[in-house]
């Protein structure tokens, strides 16, 4: 039996070191460099940079683009996870596949996708200019190239959570006269809302960081069409280092946010204590403890 | 509410729910998807076959490929580690370290580029130290590896979590005080129970890498033959005005990685099936 | 309720950032350029000046939207659909690329204004460490052993494609006098055993290149920030940016012997300026750059102006006496040099499949 303990306990040791090293080499190390380059400046740069008009402009369009992105894809998500797994239907893992595409799709392909679809010399091409209307390099891209990226994010969480729950609550639900709107709001909502969460963080946290198709897509136009990542890109390249590093930090500090908002929620749910079973079970991203 | 022939459908919003996520998906996805295959599809023969005799494209091909398979490959191994101790081995500040493996995601992959060029650069804070034994990180190939696997190590992780929650941890002890060693524990008991989810965290890893190029341009030093990626190359067609040879290495591109991915799906489907009669 | 608290201050940044960008309104007359990446602080300081001098002439106020990037993906913007006005751009192949992909200006554009529509110039000159610690005077020298060359990769960087011409201008003048160059013809012996030469020259110098950034301004970070290199080729108005906005890291100009002229170039976008009635105005922008002042802005920014007389004494200083070649000259024109250099079967690929085909025997 000692024998076995020790292992244990070694393992733990070794298992523990090695996240340590590991996450402390691949994602603290990265994270000091960023804040310690932002603060090189002292604390005033710092504040210069993130209150500069062009950064509040980016931001504004940052936020814009998750605003409109989000409450979509979240839509589509709910829809497309109900489709695939409440009802039988051919085709299915067809679709299935087809929902993680963009994910495959690089996102400079995407960007040069899109213009082929949107741009002048696209398939809309001369009905846009008929009206007058440019869709890209404009607002419109942007959102829509973010809309591309981020797709699968709510789906792909709530597919296998919802599958794994199958279809016999909300059965019940009907059977007992409930239309299609309160079973979900009352029987499938409580159920996945955790995925559902997680998922949203995601999409958020992914619409604030694209970078590659939106760069593609935006025309560059200072004020106008430059989000937060682009802009990120200008002030370094303008060799304003401290200032490039303070935008990227408060992108972290935003990312980082949700998740402690993530982790807030949690905390207070747990500490309500009737759904302790329900995190353990079905939270992707929570801790263990 | 439309009724639909087979019985399964006992759940209103069948017909609502399938007609918004095929209108949505075909809007955004495969309208576009399917404008780029019909131009890769007429476009001149040649070209392919220019990009398959070219050497300096067949270097970025195998370069992107084989460091996006070695990065997710590394996650897997390393994410496992980590996910295991968030699940199994918690200590303080747990929960930290838990909340900061999203942020990959979250920065612009710029960013991280640019930070990671910082660090393993040659006077870098890790590059000096690797520098003593003759590891060249920033501008090598292995550069382009880390930046991959920086920006996919959320992907492992995530997908891992919930999948090693679900073991029970009695047939582990059964195991072990039965006299078994930790590897074959490993192997008998948990890797197949977390076989399905690293399938899917490394096709998510794979697919996310091979196509980055925020990060690895700035850490990959884009030498032709040695370290340019394969969106590098599409980057430079587009800005050269060579719209027709972008769509060929795209559409090669894309077709490769789907080929991948469908067979990871297939692998999948494979054991599922496997698994699924007998329990 | 601290995620009341989050949200609300998540709300304000947006309204912020919303406010700001409903509240400008527009003025009377909006134009944009499109440009590359190192005019960025020339057109700052040259829109503050047109906006205010526009205004006074004409009672018109008229406000000037900037994009910058690097010049073949701001071409591309174009070509795909970004209203330009006017584009300043660092190559005349890139605006060619424009007229001849969507007719939006006519051929002929670089006749419209003079100096072939290039207001201002530039050349390549090199970027070294403080006190030139390996002794780099000339071209020759970056082929030396030991010495590490920065510059960028010419498939995504216009600046590195006029890095790579100059080098191989700087080689066929080895071989043969400016005049021998005007005189024969393209499969003369004489200029062919010349330009092999010069593919064995730019092996040579690419050997000595660790790193091939994605742009210029990227090079120039590796160059300076990383401490990456001993030589870094650039453009010279590049150069003298780097030297006054990266001051802590002790950098030093060479001026090579010979170099080449590099003409960013300038023109209409006349479908657009059509369309939305701001022909007058872009006209003034672009024939405002030719005035005085714009020739003395272009000279503090560190371009060469047409008129040297118009720029300040201390600004000309800082350009010495070189001697400089056109593209024209050695090359013809861009879409020959493009077709000869940099496409898929052009000499910079030649240059690195032949290293390693060497390598592997």
């Amino acid at each position: 039996m000692f024998s076995s303990d020790y292992i244990s306990r070694l393992s733990r040791l070794i298992f523990q070191v090695i996240t340590l090293a590991f996450v402390s080499l691949f994602l603290i190390l990265p994270l000091c460099v960023i804040i310690s380059e932002s603060f090189g400046g002292g604390l005033k740069a710092y504040l210069n940079a993130i209150s500069h008009p062009d950064t509040l402009l980016a931001l504004g369009l940052t936020f814009l683009a998750v605003i409109v992105t989000l409450p979509l894809n979240v839509l589509f998500g709910i829809v497309a996870a109900w489709a695939l797994t409440k009802y039988e239907f051919r085709g299915k893992s067809l679709l299935s596949a087809l929902i993680d595409l963009p994910f495959a799709v690089p996102p400079v392909i995407a960007g040069f996708i899109l213009i082929l679809y949107l741009g002048k010399h696209g398939v809309f091409g001369s009905l846009l200019e008929k009206f007058d209307l440019n869709i890209i390099f404009s607002t419109p891209a942007i959102v829509i190239a973010t809309l591309f990226v981020t797709i699968p994010f709510v789906a792909r969480e709530l597919i296998p959570l919802m599958q794994e729950q199958g279809t016999e609550e909300e059965q019940a639900a009907v059977s007992l006269g409930a239309s299609t709107l309160q079973t979900f709001f009352y029987v499938t909502l409580p159920n996945i809302k955790w995925a559902l969460l997680y998922g949203i963080i995601l999409t958020v946290a992914r619409s604030m960081g694209e970078f590659g198709a939106v760069s593609v897509l935006s025309g560059h136009i200072r004020g106008k069409t430059v989000t937060l990542p682009l802009h990120i890109e200008i002030l370094y390249n303008e060799y304003n280092f401290t200032a490039a590093f303070a935008v990227s930090s408060l992108l972290m500090l935003l990312a980082l946010l949700t998740l402690i908002a993530k982790e807030f929620f949690f905390w207070k749910l747990n500490s309500g204590g009737s759904v302790h079973q329900v995190q353990e079970d079905t939270v992707p991203g929570d801790p263990a403890s | 509410m439309k009724k639909t022939g087979s019985q399964n459908h006992f759940l209103p919003g069948f017909g609502l729910s399938l007609g918004f996520t095929l209108v949505y998906l075909s809007l955004l996805v495969l309208v576009p998807l399917s404008l780029l295959s019909f131009r890769a599809l007429s476009l001149d023969g040649t070209l392919y076959r220019d990009i398959f005799q070219d050497p300096r494209t067949l270097a970025a091909f195998k370069l992107t490929f084989a460091s996006s398979f070695i990065a997710a490959g590394l996650n897997l191994i390393f994410g496992f580690i980590v996910a295991w101790t968030l699940v199994r081995f918690p200590f303080p500040g747990c929960s930290f370290i838990d909340a900061l493996i999203d942020l990959p995601f979250a920065l612009p992959t710029a960013v991280s580029g640019i930070a990671l060029t910082s660090l393993y650069v040659r006077s870098g804070m890790v590059g000096r130290y690797l520098d003593i034994f003759g590891i060249q990180v920033a501008f090598a190939p292995l550069g382009v590896v880390v930046a991959l696997s920086f920006i996919s190590l959320p992907f492992v992780i995530r997908s891992l979590q919930p999948a090693l929650k679900d073991i029970e941890r009695e047939y582990e002890e059964a195991a072990i005080s039965l006299g078994a060693s930790p590897i074959s524990v490993f192997f008998a008991v948990i890797f197949p129970a977390i076989r399905p989810a690293l399938l899917t965290g490394f096709s998510l890893a794979f697919a996310r890498a091979l196509g980055e190029y925020g990060s690895v341009v700035f850490i990959s030093g884009n030498m032709p033959m040695k370290t340019e990626i394969i969106s590098l190359l599409i980057a430079g067609r587009m800005e050269q005005f060579d719209y027709d040879g972008a769509t060929a290495l795209a559409a090669v591109t894309l077709l490769a990685s789907f080929m991948i991915l469908l067979s990871i799906h297939l692998i999948q489907w494979h054991y599922s099936r496997k698994i699924q009669p007998r329990s | 309720m601290g995620g009341l608290k989050i949200l609300l201050t998540l709300t304000l940044l947006l309204c912020s950032g919303c406010g700001q960008f409903f509240s400008d309104r527009a003025p009377a007359v909006e134009i944009m350029n499109v440009s590359y990446d190192p005019t960025r602080e020339f057109y700052r300081d040259y829109n503050a000046w047109f906006t205010e001098n526009y205004c006074e002439g004409s009672g018109e106020s008229v406000r000037v939207l900037q994009s910058h990037g690097s010049s073949g993906k701001q071409a591309r913007f174009v070509i795909d659909g970004l209203e330009a006005h006017v584009v300043t751009l660092a190559l005349a192949y890139d605006i060619d690329a424009i007229s001849s992909k969507t007719g939006k200006l006519p051929p002929d554009w670089q006749t419209r204004l003079p100096h072939g529509s290039a207001p201002y110039t530039s050349t390549i000159v090199f970027l070294v460490r403080s006190g030139n610690p390996k002794n780099i005077q000339d071209w020759g020298d970056l082929i030396k052993v030991g010495v590490e060359v920065i510059t960028p990769n010419p498939l995504t960087s216009g600046g590195a494609r006029w890095n790579y011409l100059a080098a191989w201008g700087y080689a066929l003048l080895q071989a043969l006098d400016e005049d021998q160059l005007s005189r024969l013809s393209e499969d003369d012996p004489l200029l062919q055993e010349a330009e092999e030469k010069a593919f064995a020259f730019l092996s040579a110098l690419f050997r000595n290149v660790p790193v091939l950034d994605s742009g210029a301004r990227g090079a120039t970070t590796t160059f300076a920030r990383r401490g990456i290199g001993d030589v870094l080729i650039t453009w010279e108005n590049e150069a003298l940016l780097a030297l006054k906005s990266l001051p802590q890291e002790r950098l030093e100009i060479v001026t090579p012997s010979v170099s080449i002229l590099t003409e960013p170039t300038v023109s209409l976008v006349d479908e657009v300026i059509d369309k939305r009635h701001t022909r007058d105005v872009a006209q003034a922008y672009l024939e405002g750059l030719y005035s005085p002042e714009g020739q003395a802005l272009a000279a503090r920014h560190y371009f060469r102006p047409r008129e040297m007389q118009h720029a300040s004494p201390e600004d000309r200083d800082k350009f010495p006496e070189l001697h400089l070649f056109t593209l024209e000259e050695f090359f013809g024109d861009w879409q020959k040099a493009h077709e000869k250099h940099f496409s898929p079967a052009g000499c910079f690929n030649r240059l690195y499949a032949m290293r390693y085909a060497n390598q592997e025997k």
